[in-house]
């Protein structure tokens, strides 16, 4: 498990010149040819293999619109399970060519690993999880709780500056895996368990129970979630961005994937250079002009796939809230396509 | 031919070219590798820190000192949230020390009794241990660990329907809970007792094994050394008074509070490496054992030495000599196991440094370069001692 990290070091330590030296990203892709996308090693819903073993989500939908933008080919990619740990130092050292892992976009992760985040694909908040049977209501009532968390997260320090603010105590009960932390909540390790409240939903259908268990209404942190690359290859920047962008734009255009082909007849100039029938936009990029619509078309807008992954009718059960389009009074907004 | 008649004639003459000189050529090659390994060091380096730096990484041990702003739950020394990350460090070590000291302890005591157990004339005894020793070693640690934690220590009941088999004494799924003694003013004897009793133990130990080469004139040793330890600071405890109150653990809220603790997690990453380092200690007392020729211990039996004396005067002092350096590596491999801690959430060095405060400062190199370090350390530390320890034990030759 912690061995993984020696390739990583050696990569870290020598290897880098091959990864600083070219940064160009795209080429790379491009001469692979597939994706290498680091994913949850599973969070139902977000990120994980199915019992195919073919991988489902949010975040692994997001990575295949990229692969579509590049390869028009949703399969030309590959993932990398990272745990919450392992994610950024394999980014880092060239491991993997984005992260699209529900990650928090925090300041000294832009300025401090090397790392840019390329927008915000989920608006997440943290939360806890207890037992029915507690009797609490409230996460100001968990003084003195055992709290299973995972390592090497923005949860792991929200819930330190929580209850040091409120003035309480806890002992945190660590683990590097998502799958671990579970187990010990389940097994009664912990009184709560915390992490983003869209883990929280996607966790609980793991639970022997999910009904004993319940979602406390705190919630203690802002997460903006997103897909992070590495800084100095600003070309990758602008296709990872613009993809996100691309499909929030359709939704907003009512552009879905069912409708997309007669949407490329449409009259509306705004649709019309999002699906690549008229300017060159795509080119610039170093993509094909019908980039856009080939994205809409193999993965779909935004709203389909968070309706798709996470949204009310799936098991997770997740109402939009605050990632609703800007029009819808959310906070997803894309720049304009011109 | 030639040559050589040639060069054997320079070389009587006292002038042997340098180039030709072995002494020369040695020096030359392995200055040569010197450099070449320097360079490759250096190479590496500088490479590391010039990537790091166009990749905007930060470098540096600057964030030693930086606020840590994480909990950990099992801390030897004062340790808050806002902390810095070089005491987390310390946190992490102390943690990782203080599993790996408690283990080599338990481990030995275990793997001797084990080995020993396993030579017994006993059928049943001796095949238990053998079925030990081969069960335990040949299935790997890390399901052991998970075996211990998950599958044991997980089965425990609720704080609120906890194990309570004394007064004082609660065992469930949130650890164990004993009472705390906490000792009042006066308890200064108390601990003068300990210090005054340990001094005269090792007095005693060294005046009783002069004496006894002298004069071949035994003397109770170990009885006397118990009732020493035992009897003195009780004695000073009934002299003041009993200056010492517990601190018992009580139910509040979710959890017991009060009193000392043991995290589920130490036990489980205890149990597991105490009980598989002990089956490779077993199987090295048992070697070292059998190394003895069966002639010593016939040649004790001649002397009209009992069986148990036998054991202690004259097979073990002789099987030490094989059993050490062996043992020396398993103390090691326990060391290095410990940092399996990581996979059932006990906050060793691995998972507290090279894990938590990595990803949170995302300083790989350094991180790991701190910790491989550590390791390094300890475990040179550890050998240097049981090399001092086996020079003490090998045989004396007169």
């Amino acid at each position: 498990m912690t061995n993984k990290f020696l390739p990583w070091l050696v990569a870290a330590a020598l290897g880098v010149a091959a990864t600083a030296a070219q940064a160009d990203t795209l080429a790379d892709v491009k001469a692979k040819g597939f994706l290498q996308c680091g994913a949850n090693t599973g969070l139902l819903g977000f990120g994980s293999p199915d019992d195919k073993g073919e991988w489902k989500g949010f975040d692994v939908d997001f990575c295949r619109a990229i692969a579509v933008a590049i390869f028009n080919d949703p399969t030309k990619v590959k993932f990398t399970p990272l745990t919450a740990k392992e994610r950024f130092t394999a980014l880092q050292s060239g491991e993997v060519d984005v992260l699209v892992r529900n990650t928090t976009w925090t300041l000294s992760r832009d300025s401090q690993m090397g790392l840019i985040f390329a927008g915000v694909n989920y608006y997440d908040g943290q939360g806890f999880m207890v037992r029915k049977s507690l009797g609490i209501s409230s996460a100001l009532e968990l003084s003195g709780a055992s709290v299973c968390v995972q390592t090497g997260t923005t949860t792991e320090l929200n819930l330190a500056d929580y209850f040091r603010a409120n003035g309480m105590q806890f002992n945190p009960v660590v683990f590097e895996k998502s799958d671990e932390v579970v187990q010990a909540y389940d097994a009664g390790r912990c009184d709560a368990f915390t992490t983003d409240a869209s883990g929280l939903y996607a966790e609980r259908l793991k639970l022997t129970n999910p009904a004993d268990h319940m979602v406390l209404p705190e919630i203690i942190s802002k997460e903006p979630l997103g897909p992070v690359v590495r800084q100095g290859d600003d070309k990758w920047l602008t296709i990872v961005k613009w993809t996100h962008y691309v499909m929030l734009n359709a939704e907003e255009a009512g552009v879905t994937s069912a409708n997309v082909e007669q949407m490329k007849t449409s009259d509306n100039p705004d649709i019309k250079r999002m699906l690549g029938t008229e300017g060159t936009f795509g080119e610039p990029m170093g993509l094909t002009n019908d980039w856009g619509a080939n994205v809409i078309a193999k993965v779909g807008n935004y709203g389909e796939v968070f309706d798709r992954n996470v949204g009310p009718e799936t098991p997770l059960g997740i109402s939009r809230g605050l990632n609703a389009l800007w029009t819808k009074g959310g906070l997803q907004y894309g720049p304009p396509v011109r | 031919m030639a040559v050589q008649n040639e060069l054997g004639t320079d070389t009587s003459s006292g002038r042997v070219s340098p180039f030709y000189d072995p002494r020369i050529r040695g020096i030359v090659f392995q200055a040569a590798l010197v450099i070449f390994v320097v360079v490759l060091v250096y190479i590496g380096a500088s490479n590391a820190i010039e990537n790091l730096q166009s990749q905007n990484i930060a470098s540096g041990f600057g964030f030693l000192g930086n606020t840590a702003g994480f909990a950990i739950s099992q801390t030897l020394i004062p340790y808050s949230v806002t902390s810095t990350y070089g005491d987390a460090f310390v946190v992490g070590l102390l943690n990782t020390l203080l599993v790996a000291a408690i283990g080599i302890v338990l481990a030995t005591i275990l793997g001797f009794i084990i080995g020993i157990a396993r030579l017994s004339s006993n059928w049943l005894v001796a095949k238990v241990a053998t079925a030990y020793v081969e069960i335990v070693r040949n299935l790997p640690l890390l399901l052991q660990l998970l075996f211990w934690y998950f599958a044991v220590v997980k089965s425990l009941p609720s704080p609120r329907e906890s194990y309570g088999p004394l007064a004082g004494i609660y065992l469930n799924i949130r650890g164990l809970f004993m009472p705390k003694p906490v000792f009042g003013p006066g308890s200064w004897l108390f601990d003068a007792a300990i210090v005054v009793a340990i001094v005269a133990i090792v007095v005693i130990w060294r005046w009783a094994s002069q004496r006894q080469a002298a004069t071949g004139q035994q003397f109770p040793t170990l009885w006397t050394s118990l009732a020493l330890f035992f009897g003195l600071p009780l004695f000073a405890l009934v002299v003041t008074g009993f200056p010492v109150t517990f601190e018992m653990p009580e139910l509040k809220g979710f959890n017991f509070t009060g009193g000392m603790r043991m995290e589920p997690e130490f036990v489980a990453l205890l149990l597991g490496l105490v009980i598989y380092t002990a089956s490779f200690i077993a199987e090295i007392v048992r070697a070292g054992i059998q190394a003895v020729s069966h002639g010593q211990t016939e040649a004790a039996g001649a002397l009209g030495f009992r069986r148990g004396l036998t054991l202690r005067l004259v097979v073990i002092p002789q099987a030490m000599r094989v059993i050490i350096p062996p043992l020396t590596n398993q103390y090691l491999n326990l060391t290095k196991n410990s940092s399996l801690a990581v996979a059932i959430g006990y906050p060793d060095l691995v998972s507290v440094f090279a894990g938590t405060v990595l990803n949170q400062t995302g300083q790989a190199v350094e991180v790991i370069f701190i910790t491989m370090l550590v390791y390094l350390t300890i475990s040179l530390l550890t050998s240097a001692f049981m090399n001092w320890f086996n020079l003490r034990m090998a045989l004396v030759e007169r």
